[in-house]
């Protein structure tokens, strides 16, 4: 075959579900914030690193004006190859554990068919967010599109003036004092989304209070 | 697929009736179902006449009022807490809400689908028993309760005075007793060491014989008449007065002043030949009518736990809203508003110190700042409350901080619970910032006054107000010394403070027009605290301290010291005195009306009248930002 400079990349055929999830962001207008589909979520991973660690469980709720609808929330846990003894202590999945475990494709398609175009919220969501964008790589996809916002970011703007410059780095066990929120199930990745999704809420209405609160604010 | 937040739910559920009567499997399946709604204070879940939602609901964090509008004005008719249900009602008997449902504070409500609950409990015989009786207490009418057959009466409040002189007494149960063969010293003892004024003498039947009060002791025993190893029978008051359990407010008030006593003895049957259950004396009558500034303080001192504080804190909101309606001078209620404030943070103190290990490790000074430190704080606000611990050696400074740092925790934890939101900006003493030795202070304040920037003209409006409220005031006092000993080396704050005190531009506009907020949530409303409250605080506070007035922190007895000491702006300063407290009464009276803070009014809401005289009050702001900019040199 003769060599040819300008021939393209040969042009990559999205999976069905992948188009789905794409479609849903083409005619999506843009709504006030308390219309507006935000799904919380959380992941739990065998470690820090986006390269080595895997995901091990998703949970996710999902809330429109103030209110999570319990039906309509999601969790799943993933049969991973890789396993670290060491974070078991941590988020207590154990590897040939009880929990009906599904693989990784099939979780990231649930996944997206359930975020649809809901703007994301976790707290530090950029790390939550890559660890999903490395499963999409994996499996030869382009990132998430969707938008999302960090509570931690959040929650330092929503902080007084005088506190400001602190460059205090908030845990979600820091959130969790601050704003009176019950620890219980902590570090399952739906207690997380629940807690962060609780606390989301309470730093909304806490900047609510002080300004007119624009979509733009909660964006990085 | 698994669903952890439904099981979260399901955990709640299963410790509230009706839930607890359901099994596992049929719970799970409505937790399943709920939704989860986060309402901040204020906001509004239904309104009275809405059409019926579909859902019922349960408080998971927080309170949620309901209340009846009427004509006239709005009853609150209860308070739900974490696990009350309301809403169900309208579901079943398929109407539109009769009541008002507003979060009283930050909340957290289950939303339960009716469908779903009532698929799953419907040939539940003890859950639709539960549900009737529930409907049936909740009629507040007590007359109608038992003979009623019609369980769905509407639980509505006809006559709010009615119905608190209708409820029946608290009393105290089992009161203390002796029997008619003890001394007279025998029984004394026993008052003393129980902290009581009176015993009741019983017969071996335990059947109530006569009453032995303080003032028996002092006019038969001290006086000499009789010897303290008198037998009681001798000098008790009989016969005693009895009365039955369900005892109404109004009755006890009625038998007590017909008899001419001051104490009723409850007994099983209410005729006084049965056993003695309980006593009742004047104190609890004028308690359960629950609008006595004297009862509540009195309340305060006697209350052993954080809860109790917070049911008593909460019947000074009535008094306050009570105190509004008639009119009363405004002075003369923060006067009572702030001296409960007070001393429920200090019963918060005294209580939180016997939570401690050990007793405080040096003496302290508990402040209030901002505008609890002025005592203009009405309705509740957030906490702002710094500590001072006298100074201590450098090897025991962490401890002792430590110490007061776990104490402060205690103390805030337990306002915020009485109903004291915890501070957004943190200046609280439980904050390592604030919570600091005498020196440091002092270098804290030395350091606001002569490196002065934006941050400490923030601060200045809270920490310049400072009052002392619990522990040894004369560490408060030398702090003020040494802020005023710097203050007269340095000016510079003054200017400041000025510049600050002038940058809120007069409420009104250029045609006499109130200036509104023109952006954000409260567009178009006004903003009382910043346009109109600030300035003159901000005045008076540079005022005074620019004159060395110190220990005065009231914004409006500021002004009026002032007129006394610059009899050539007596009448201004009189007048800026006069609007902060038509302003203050003004935004309360707001604040009450929206459960809210009060900061920010409708324009529209206000009657002509009203709108005149917030104008009136506008005129002293403009003229005493001219004088400060004046004095203090302020060019534009």
């Amino acid at each position: 075959m003769e060599f040819n400079w300008f021939q393209k990349k040969e042009k990559k055929v999205l999976p069905e579900y992948f188009l789905e999830y794409k479609n849903a962001f083409l005619n999506a207008e843009k709504l006030p914030i308390n219309q507006t589909r935000f799904v919380v979520f959380d992941t739990e991973t065998t470690g820090f690193s986006m390269k080595k660690d895997r995901v091990l469980s998703i949970g996710a709720v999902s809330l429109v004006d103030n209110i999570i609808n319990v039906n309509n929330s999601f969790e799943v846990y993933i049969k991973q190859e890789i396993f670290k003894a060491e974070t078991v202590p941590i988020h207590g999945i154990l590897k040939y554990g009880e929990m009906d475990k599904i693989n990784e494709l099939e979780a990231l398609k649930q996944f997206l068919k359930y975020i649809e175009n809901a703007v994301l919220v976790g707290h530090h969501v950029g790390f939550d967010v890559q660890m999903i964008n490395e499963i999409l790589k994996r499996n030869k996809l382009p990132n998430l599109v969707n938008k999302s916002i960090d509570t931690g970011f959040l929650f330092k703007k929503s902080k007084h003036a005088v506190y400001k410059n602190d460059k205090k780095h908030y845990t979600l066990d820091d959130l969790c004092n601050e704003l009176k929120i019950s620890k219980s199930d902590r570090h399952t990745a739906s207690g997380d989304a629940y807690i962060t999704a609780i606390a989301f809420l309470k730093i909304l209405s806490r900047l609510n209070n002080r300004t007119d609160l624009k979509f733009k604010d909660l964006l990085f | 697929m698994k669903n952890s937040i439904a099981e979260r739910v399901y955990d709640f559920l299963k410790n509230f009736p009706p839930f607890n009567l359901l099994s596992k499997s049929k719970l799970l399946e409505i937790a399943t179902e709920i939704d989860i709604i986060y309402l901040e204070k204020g906001k509004v879940l239904f309104n009275q006449n809405d059409a019926n939602h579909k859902h019922f609901y349960i408080v998971r964090n927080g309170g949620i009022s309901l209340s009846k509008k009427t004509e006239k004005d709005n009853v609150l008719i209860d308070i739900c807490d974490a696990g009350d249900i309301f809403g169900l009602r309208p579901l079943i008997s398929k109407e539109n809400y009769l009541l008002d449902a507003i979060a009283n504070e930050e909340s957290i409500v289950y939303g339960i689908p009716i469908e779903v609950f009532q698929s799953v409990s419907e040939k539940n015989i003890k859950i639709n028993k539960y549900l009737i009786t529930s409907f049936a207490s909740k009629s507040f009418d007590p007359y109608t309760t038992e003979q009623s057959s019609n369980v769905f009466t509407d639980y509505i409040v006809k006559d709010s005075l009615k119905y608190s002189n209708l409820h029946s007494v608290k009393y105290t149960k089992n009161p203390l007793s002796c029997t008619v063969n003890s001394s007279a010293k025998e029984a004394a003892i026993k008052m003393s060491t129980q902290k009581v004024g009176c015993i009741v003498v019983v017969n071996e039947a335990k059947i109530p014989k006569g009453i032995i009060t303080n003032s028996d002791l002092k006019n038969k025993i001290a006086t000499g008449v009789f010897s303290i190893d008198t037998c009681v029978s001798e000098i008790m008051s009989s016969p005693v007065i009895t009365q039955p359990k369900n005892l109404t407010v109004l009755d006890a008030q009625l038998q007590m002043i017909k008899h001419k006593v001051s104490h009723l003895c409850i007994t099983v049957d209410g005729t006084s030949n049965s056993k003695l259950i309980g006593i009742l004396n004047n104190h609890d009558v004028l308690a359960s009518l629950g609008n006595n500034p004297t009862v509540i303080l009195k309340d305060i001192k006697r209350a052993k736990r954080t809860s109790e504080l917070r049911k008593i804190r909460n019947k000074a909101n009535i008094l306050l809203k009570s105190y509004l309606e008639q009119n009363i001078p405004l002075s003369h209620i923060s006067k009572i508003i702030s001296e409960i404030n007070n001393s429920v943070i200090i019963r918060v103190v005294e209580i939180s110190l016997k939570k401690m290990p050990t007793p405080a490790p040096v003496k302290f000074s508990w402040i209030a700042l901002g505008s609890q430190g002025r005592e203009e704080q009405l309705l509740y606000t957030d906490q702002d409350n710094a500590l001072i611990f006298e100074d201590t050696t450098a090897e025991n400074y962490l401890e002792t901080k430590n110490y007061f740092l776990k104490l402060a925790g205690y103390i805030t934890k337990s306002l915020h619970k009485i109903g004291f939101e915890y501070c957004p900006a943190e200046m609280m003493a439980n904050n390592p910032k604030w919570c600091l030795s005498l020196s440091e202070w002092k270098e804290q304040f030395n350091s606001w006054i002569i490196n002065v920037d934006e941050k400490a003209i923030l601060l200045s409006s809270i920490f310049f107000d400072f009052n002392h409220v619990y522990g040894d005031a004369t560490l408060a006092k030398e702090l003020t010394k040494s802020i005023f000993k710097t203050l007269n080396k340095r000016s510079l704050l003054f200017n400041f403070l000025g510049k600050e005190a002038i940058a809120s531009p007069s409420p009104l506009g250029f045609f006499k027009q109130f200036l509104v907020e023109n952006n954000g949530d409260h567009k178009d409303s006004f903003n009382i605290k910043q346009r109109a409250l600030m300035p003159l605080i901000n005045a008076a506070r540079l005022l005074t301290l620019s004159n060395n007035i110190y220990e005065i922190n009231n914004t409006a007895k500021r002004f009026e010291k002032l007129a006394e000491i610059e009899p050539q702006n007596k009448e201004l300063y009189q007048s800026c005195s006069y609007a902060f407290k038509a302003l203050l009464k003004f935004k309360t009276k707001q604040g009450i009306l929206h459960n809210d803070s009060g900061k920010f009014i409708k324009l529209e809401s206000l009657t002509k009248e009203e709108k005149l005289k917030l104008k009136r009050c506008f005129k002293p702001i403009r003229e005493i930002q001219e004088v400060l900019s004046l004095r203090f040199n302020l060019s534009k």
